[in-house]
Parts: C-alpha cells; structure tokens; sequence
C-alpha cells in the first residue's frame, strides 16, 4: 500500500514555487491594508484607517448588500429551476437528451462577455429597466446550468427502482419526488447551488452589462474603485475578503473532514 | 411515470433567456440601425483583424504557459496521500475565490513602474523595467488569473491513473519519458482538453486584464465589443457582429481541441 512515495526534493521545491506565484501578490495586497502611506510603493506605518473608511464607505456597503441579495434570490431560484430541469431531462429519450444537454452547455462554453451582451440586447428589446431584476435574471440565467450539471449524475446513480418501490407503497409522484428522489440527490444540489452561489457572488463580467448605472454589486464597486489612481481601501476589502473565504474553507473542511469520520465510525 | 414535465418552466427560461438573445445578437449583427439588411458590419470586423489576431495569440500563449506550470503540479499532487491532496487543490482554489478584479488590481501593484518587482530589481541596481502596459503583463494576468482552471482539471484526472499502471509500465521497460508519452500523457488527455478549453476561452474573450494590466496599447477584442455597448462608442450593431465573430471563433478552437481529443482517445481504450 506504501506506492504512494514520498515527493523528491525537486517537485517540493516547484510547488513551493506555484504556490509562491498564486499568493505573493494576494500577501501584498493584505500587507499594505495596513500601510500608513496611501503609496503603494513605500511601507511607511502600521494603521487600521483603511478598513475604517472600508466600513464606513456608502457604496461599497450597499453594493456588498445588493451582491448578496442577487446571489442568494438567483441561486435558489436557479437551483429550483435546475434540479426540476435535471428530473424533467434525465427522463428524455436519448436524441432529445443531448439536445437539451447541448443548449446546457452554451452558457458555461460561450465566452461571458456574449451572454452578457446578448442578455443586455434582450432587456433593450424589451424595454426592461436595468437595474436589479435584470441582474437577478441574468445571474439565474448562468447559474442553471451549473445545477444541472451537478444533479444530473447523482440522478444517473440513483437505482429508477427506489421510485417504484416508493410508488407501490402508495406514494403518489409528487411525495415520491420529495420523499425518494430529493433526499437521494441532495448532495448534488447542495454543491449546484454552492457554485451558483459563488458564481452570482463573484460575477462581475455579465453584471457589467446588465446592471445599469444605479444597481451596483461588489464586483461593479471594486471596477470602480480600481479605476481610480490610489485606493488603499481595495486593499483593506481584499484582506477582509482574503479572511472571510479562508474561514469558510476551514470550517467547511472540518465540517466534511468530522462527517467522513463519523461515516467511516458507523461504516464499522 | 418518468415524467418530462418538471423540465419545463427550464426550457421556457432557456429559449427565453439563452435562444432569443443569441437570436438577438445574430439579427443585430446582420441589421442596420433601421432594421434592414446588411452585412456592412460584418464587413467592418475585418478592421479589428489586428486586434482579432492578437487577442488569438496571447490567449494561447497564455494558455500553453498554463498548462507547463499546471501539468507537473496536477501529477506530483496526484501523486500524494489523499489528505495531502485535498488541503493543496484547497489551495489552489482559495484564490479563486477572491475577485478577480482583486487579484488583478495586486498585479498592477507590483508591476507599476515605482511597483514592488522594480524597487526589488533597483536593490541590485537593475532597472527600472518597463513591465506594465506590456503584452507581457496581459498574458502574466492571463496566467495568473486562469491558473487554477488549468490544475483543477488535470489533477482531477491524473488522480485516476493507477501507480500500478506506471509500475507495469517501467516494468516492461519503459523509461521516464516513454511512460509519460505513452501512459501518463495520453490518459491525461481529457483533462488537458478541458483545463485547455476553461483557459482559453475566458482568456480570449477578457477586457479587464487587458484593460488594467495593458494600459491602452494592448486592446483586445473584448475591449473593442465592450466599448460598441458601454462606452462612447456605442453601436449593439457592430458590437453584436464582432461577438458573433469572437463566438464562432471560439466553437471553431473548441471544435479542433475536441477531435485531437477523440483522436487521442483511439489510442488508449481501442
């Protein structure tokens, strides 16, 4: 069992280096949060002023507010829609399958700046107002399909028979659907809307275009602010961000890291 | 009672919000501002053929220097206790969580002319070095920001290739490299085709690293379509006929990628 061997000093020291690469420039930025000076070339004091002004700056709260709001409404209603799209196709024929599959895929393959030109002709054909129902619509829009992909093959897995069973024990569809059918598949949710979640959180491309000038989200803010010869406070709000995801990451993989014990305990 | 029916309120949304405005680009593309014929703007592309070219040409530098940094990490990794494993791919997928408006905006930092890396090289009397508003800094963004696109995929599939099928391949007397371009490579060929498709098409299609990294010389075609949208220049007309463009020339790269990966397929499971 002992074929995994230990590392030669050579491919240690490469991915020291890979790793150096992805989180200098992250490291820098947290380092000079706290610079005194608002140069990014002089390290000149140790202060806490630029995440004062970070949390006392109007727009970037509201745009942090609008981010969430547009994350969490489209991510649910996206995993809504995809987890009943993923039943509805795994019970297709074949040919109409990939078809359906095949208009899936377009979003996550075309590049993000024609969805989101495409997405902002549509709400100019329609005379929609920009603002944050075009932004929840369009974030829906790019986060289905990522549901889709990662319920299908739970639902592939599942043993068809399960459903039957349920049904000759006198369920009826829907309770088969929530009783059999959900419960099997739920991880395969769970991680679909995770990535939407992220997603929505993070866009800033297809945002760009449908956002209009008044709806503001994170990612539109922090464009805005690197527009800008000097501002220290997107160095704060990197750190502060940096802090925030390295948290969940932690308590995320404990979290897994306990229930795998535990299954590996009751497995015994 | 398997039922199509729950697939329904999706497909109404994906002809609604995915078809129609592909629709729309299309007959954008081919309209003029009255609504009539042409094909004027398409015409009109062949004007950003420099800009077309480059944007092709720095995405697939871009691209190849992804897959030589990612390839060896995703097979030493792969190579490495399972717990090991899961904390370094934690690793990897930890900056990407950070904007990527954010990660770009540290480069500048560090690239500027009174940045980091050149009051570094003035220690040793070295520069200043001209690194900002360079292609070099666009496709450096490129690298830095679609990386872990690279890695995830590779490393996903490398996990798969058995030692014991490398142990029988030296034990039938293959050397480093051969049982790299006869096992490792080939098996690892679905993961290079979908680390190099996730860098790529990103990559050709950015105007923000363009815009932050490459100052104003180093437009590419994404700049150019978004500023026929947001931007003085406004014009959905021609904006529409250079995505249609930028969209075949994408499903054309992904197209070839996809045989030279069937072609590869043959080779192995035959």
């Amino acid at each position: 069992m002992n074929n995994k061997k230990k590392m030669s000093f050579g491919a240690k020291f490469y991915m020291v280096l890979v790793y150096a690469f992805l989180y200098l420039p992250i490291l820098v930025l947290i380092v000079y949060s706290f610079n005194e000076s608002k140069s990014r070339a002089v390290f000149s004091g140790f202060t806490f002023d630029w995440y004062a002004k970070l949390f006392h700056n109007e727009a970037i709260m509201s745009a942090l507010l609008n981010s969430l709001v547009v994350a969490v409404i489209a991510s649910v209603a996206a995993t809504a829609i995809g987890t009943l799209a993923a039943v509805g196709i795994n019970a297709m024929g074949r040919k109409m399958r990939s078809l359906v599959m095949n208009f899936t895929y377009l979003p996550v393959i075309n590049p993000e700046i024609v969805i989101g030109v495409s997405l902002m002709l549509l709400f100019v054909f329609l005379r929609f107002q920009f603002g944050l129902t075009t932004l929840i619509i369009a974030h829906i829009t790019f986060d289905v399909p990522y549901v889709i992909l990662n319920v299908m093959p739970k639902l592939r897995q599942m043993d068809a028979h399960q459903v039957e069973a349920a049904r000759d024990l006198g369920c009826n569809p829907v309770q088969a659907f929530f009783k059999v059918v959900i419960p099997e598949i739920m991880p395969g949710i769970m991680s679909g809307f995770l990535m939407a979640l992220t997603y929505s959180f993070d866009d800033f491309i297809i945002s760009h275009f449908v956002a209009g000038p008044t709806a503001q989200t994170l990612p539109l803010a922090i464009y805005s602010m690197t527009r800008k010869k000097v501002s220290p406070e997107i160095n704060a709000l990197s750190a502060v961000m940096f802090a925030v995801i390295l948290s969940l990451l932690v308590i995320y993989n404990l979290i897994s890291a306990r229930r795998e014990r535990n299954k590996g305990r009751a497995g015994r | 009672m398997k039922s199509k029916l729950p697939s329904l309120p999706y497909l109404i949304w994906m002809a609604v919000f995915i078809v129609v405005p592909v629709g729309l680009v299309l007959y954008f593309a081919f309209t003029t501002q009255d609504g009539a014929f042409t094909i004027e703007n398409i015409s009109q592309v062949g004007q950003y053929t420099g800009v077309l070219l480059r944007s092709i040409w720095l995405a697939a530098v871009a691209t190849v220097i992804c897959l030589l940094i990612a390839y060896p990490l995703a097979f030493f990794l792969s190579r490495t206790r399972a717990s090991v494993q899961r904390t370094f791919i934690m690793l990897v997928m930890l900056p990407m969580w950070m904007n990527f408006l954010l990660r770009t905006y540290a480069w500048m930092t560090l690239l500027e002319n009174g940045g980091l890396i050149n009051k570094f090289l003035g220690f040793f009397g070295l520069g200043p070095v001209q690194m900002i508003n360079t292609s070099g800094a666009v496709v450096l963004g490129m690298v830095y920001n679609y990386l872990p696109f690279m890695i995830l995929p590779l490393h996903s599939i490398m996990v798969k290739i058995e030692n014991t099928t490398l142990e029988a391949a030296q034990d039938l007397g293959a050397n480093w490299f051969q049982s790299f371009r006869r096992v490792v490579f080939p098996l690892s060929l679905p993961g290079v085709m979908t680390g190099v498709t996730m860098v790529f098409v990103p990559a050709i299609s950015t105007f923000i690293i363009s815009r932050m990294l490459g100052g104003g010389g180093n437009s590419l075609i994404g700049d150019i379509i978004e500023l026929q949208f947001i931007g003085a220049s406004y014009n959905p007309h021609m904006g529409s006929a250079i995505s249609l463009v930028l969209m075949v020339i994408v499903l054309l790269c992904m197209s070839l990628f996809n045989q030279f990966d069937s072609s590869g397929k043959e080779g192995i499971y035959s």
